[in-house]
């Protein structure tokens, strides 16, 4: 490991700066990211990061599968909201396509997309609580994650990577039991989440702890392309939701939560209201989705999405539409487009390059995690290390995210 | 505070059939028990195994799932998980190990004292999982020994008990001798260690 | 006023204007302008889109590159993904560059952001950009000596002994 020994001013005790490795392993350290640390004393004057200890080449690997085969690697981008991933991927494909899906999907989709942003930023937020010492918070909503778990899992049949949906729709109309366990997590859970707010939020030991720390103007932050929460808490109110409307974002009624000064405590604050503002959301969509028929739950679009078994057993073009579709011999129209989704952690974008054939000639993400970590040294310059360590769990890094 | 969460929808139930674990064999008299050593240990052991989360990526999700309290791993005696090598048991490797990760996890192997056991969580670190890929190495166990693999990707936090429990009957049954056998130090030589 | 004309055709036309000849390649699928210029004025392309008060491109959405082995010596381009957040107008901007001297101006200086994302290019493609301040590889291990997302080279590893290719189709 080098060591980039800093020459300290005059009238410090040490001569030069002593060197801490924050390791690739550490309790604190969510996922794998290494820095190495330039300490006068306890205070931090320099870091350098090192990044990809999980790369996992998804951007190669993507160029190999055909269409249908990216969805599960877009799920372990963001592992913690992998539903948003999943369709952001197939709004992708749907504007390559040409694609119109119906009405009640896009408020499926809008149900779903926010459920995960919810429980990505509930992870966010108790871990924060976890790494100042306060595990409860913790338990405490870690059991209405295990609830979102159960809806998802009445939809596609996993947990936490969800490969969700298709290209036009889902895969499962919502059964009746998506709908109970909806209403009873829209029951129980703004009481928990007022109990975790009320633990942490004006916790005199929490508010030292994260006032102050890692702090960032919003010049700075939007010259490091910052986005999603970690913006709004520095004062622009960026949302892709509302500039480029998806799904139905366009016709539901939210705010956008904003901070001021950009530090760990406005982050935990603006994500806090972004649960609140999800939940209400999620509420609009089940009301404007019972004025829909409920039967439909995909577009009409048989080249691309597959068919029901009873018609692949007994029509002819289903059956051959499924062959061709599970066997990846469909092809995409060449084209280059570039579309983006509200992540749990910022404006997630696919630069999807297509030559016309069965898999992408060129597919890029725009990962937010990767681009706001490059400020990361110097948010905590200046800072102790353990004001290092809650800035860095307060950014929500996802190592998945980060490393590709 | 507590009554939403009686609320949900099922009674609360009170467990008054507590299991009892079994008894080692042995001979036993007013005041004293005599069994053999190894017996004694392996009970001790297996109830109180300190594990290591080497958690990189997705499956690190369902670890935390699994110290939630809905799937709790503290009622099998891993109440502590510490992430320092020197002083925990049962290396958990959670999540996939790409190449540029394999020398830091090696390190963490090497730095662990005897007893120590390792169970590979997921696909990625039993075998390289989906990504066939250049950058992630197939599989843990090429560059450290593995007592139990647990597949699925993310296995669900059942699962990773079923492999705990699994390592528990590892433990519970490993004669005291065999950290110093030759056959183990021949495993331990196929893999370039000591 | 400025921002309620603001669109793809007065873009065009004030490029034109200002770099005549220079920026060719004008085009608008699925509503994002896209025009390509020489490698050389990628700055001045750039600064120019940044500090003109009728275009406030000041938001670096993202830069990537894209190999095209059949291009003679414009093998690599560069990819530049702007926004303009004001008036909520993106663009996306390339140049080209040939495969055997691979150099491009690093945007650094206007765009913080430019930095790993540069570091991750170089890492994937090999371009050099020049005037970074530390274009190491970032993804992957320091020792990889080959670019691996240049399409000559394969998905997997090489070394694997243990992989028995007919059960996976493979001859």
């Amino acid at each position: 490991m080098e060591e980039h020994h800093i020459r300290l001013k005059q009238d410090s005790l040490q001569k030069e700066t002593t060197t801490l490795n924050l390791g690739p392993t550490h309790p604190a350290t969510h996922g794998v990211f290494q820095n190495v640390l330039e300490m006068d004393g306890e205070r931090i004057v320099g870091a350098t990061s090192t990044i990809g200890y999980i790369h996992r080449a998804f951007e190669k690997l993507s160029e190999r599968r055909p269409y249908y085969q990216i969805t599960p690697i877009t799920d372990r981008l963001n592992y913690c909201s992998s539903p948003i991933n999943n369709i952001g991927w197939h709004l992708t494909m749907e504007k390559l396509l040409g694609l119109k899906v119906p009405r009640r999907v896009d408020y499926m989709r809008v149900i779903i997309m926010e459920l995960a942003r919810i429980s990505d930023h509930l992870i966010c937020n108790s871990v924060v609580g976890v790494d100042s010492g306060a595990y409860t918070g913790f338990l405490y909503v870690m059991q209405y994650r295990e609830l979102i778990y159960e809806i998802y899992e009445e939809i596609c049949g996993s947990r936490l990577t969800t490969n969700i949906g298709r290209i036009g729709g889902f895969e499962r109309n919502f059964n009746d039991k998506v709908f109970s366990k909806l209403d009873r997590f829209q029951k129980e859970y703004p009481g928990v989440q007022q109990e975790f707010e009320n633990l942490f939020t004006h916790n005199r030991i929490f508010m030292d702890r994260t006032i102050g720390v890692g702090a960032i103007s919003a010049e700075r932050a939007l010259n490091y392309s910052f986005t999603g929460p970690n913006l709004r808490a520095a004062g622009v109110d960026y949302d892709v939701r509302v500039a480029e409307p998806y799904c139905a974002y366009g016709e539901l009624d939210f705010q956008i939560p904003v901070g001021k000064t950009g530090d760990c405590y406005d982050r935990f604050l603006v994500r806090n209201e972004e649960i609140w503002q999800s939940l209400s959301m999620i509420r609009q969509a089940r009301e404007k989705m019972e004025k829909e028929p409920p039967e439909v739950f995909h577009a009409d679009a048989p080249a691309y999405y597959l068919a029901p078994k009873e018609d692949v057993y007994t029509k002819m073009e289903a059956l051959i539409y499924h062959f061709k579709i599970v066997m990846g011999e469909i092809d995409a129209p060449a084209g280059e487009v570039y579309h983006c989704v509200e992540g749990a952690n910022g404006e997630l974008g696919y630069y999807l390059i297509s030559d016309g054939g069965r898999t992408p000639y060129r597919l890029h993400f725009r990962r937010p995690c990767f681009i706001y970590y490059q400020a990361y040294p110097e948010l905590i310059h200046g800072a102790l290390l353990s004001d290092a360590v809650i800035c860095m769990s307060s950014l929500n890094l996802i190592a998945g995210e980060m490393d590709a | 505070m507590t009554n939403y969460f009686l609320d949900m929808g099922r009674p609360v139930q009170f467990n008054t059939k507590v299991k009892v674990g079994n008894m080692p064999e042995g001979y036993s008299g007013e005041g004293f028990f005599a069994t053999s050593l190894n017996k004694v240990i392996g009970l001790a052991r297996k109830n109180s195994i300190w594990p290591l989360p080497f958690a990189t990526s997705c499956c690190g999700i369902e670890f935390m799932a699994l110290m939630g309290s809905h799937y709790d791993l503290a009622r099998f005696g891993s109440e502590r998980v510490g992430f320092s090598p020197r002083q925990c048991d049962l290396l958990m490797v959670i999540g996939t190990i790409a190449k540029k990760m394999g020398p830091v996890l090696r390190e963490v192997y090497l730095q662990m004292a005897e007893p120590r056991w390792v169970i590979s969580v997921g696909a990625c670190a039993s075998s390289g999982g989906i990504f066939d890929t250049y950058s992630v190495l197939q599989g843990v166990d090429q560059i450290i020994p593995v007592d139990v693999y647990v597949p699925g990707c993310p296995p669900r936090p059942e699962a990773i008990l079923d492999g705990f429990m699994k390592i528990q009957d590892l433990v519970e049954k490993e004669s005291l001798r065999r950290r110093g056998s030759e056959r183990y130090k021949e495993l331990l030589a196929g893999y370039g260690i000591g | 006023m400025l921002s309620m004309g603001l669109n793809n055709a007065y873009i065009q036309q004030r490029l034109t204007d200002k770099f005549p000849d220079q920026v060719t390649g004008f085009e608008e699928p699925f509503g994002l302008l896209g025009f390509s210029a020489p490698a050389v004025m990628n700055l001045k392309i750039i600064q120019f889109l940044y500090e003109d008060e009728g275009l406030k491109f000041r938001f670096l959405t993202d830069l990537t590159a894209v190999h095209y082995p059949g291009k003679q010596d414009a093998e690599l381009a560069v990819v530049y993904l702007l926004h303009n957040l004001v008036d909520n107008i993106r663009i996306r901007f390339k140049v080209y560059t040939g495969i055997g001297k691979p150099d491009i101006f690093t945007a650094t200086k206007i765009f913080a952001a430019a930095n790993w994302m540069e570091r991750e290019t170089y890492d994937f493609f090999g371009i050099n950009f020049v005037g970074h301040p530390n274009l190491v590889r970032i993804l992957n291990v320091d020792e990889m000596d080959y670019f691996p997302m240049r399409k000559q080279y394969p998905l997997e590893d090489q070394g694997r002994t243990d992989k028995d290719d007919e059960m996976f189709g493979r001859s």
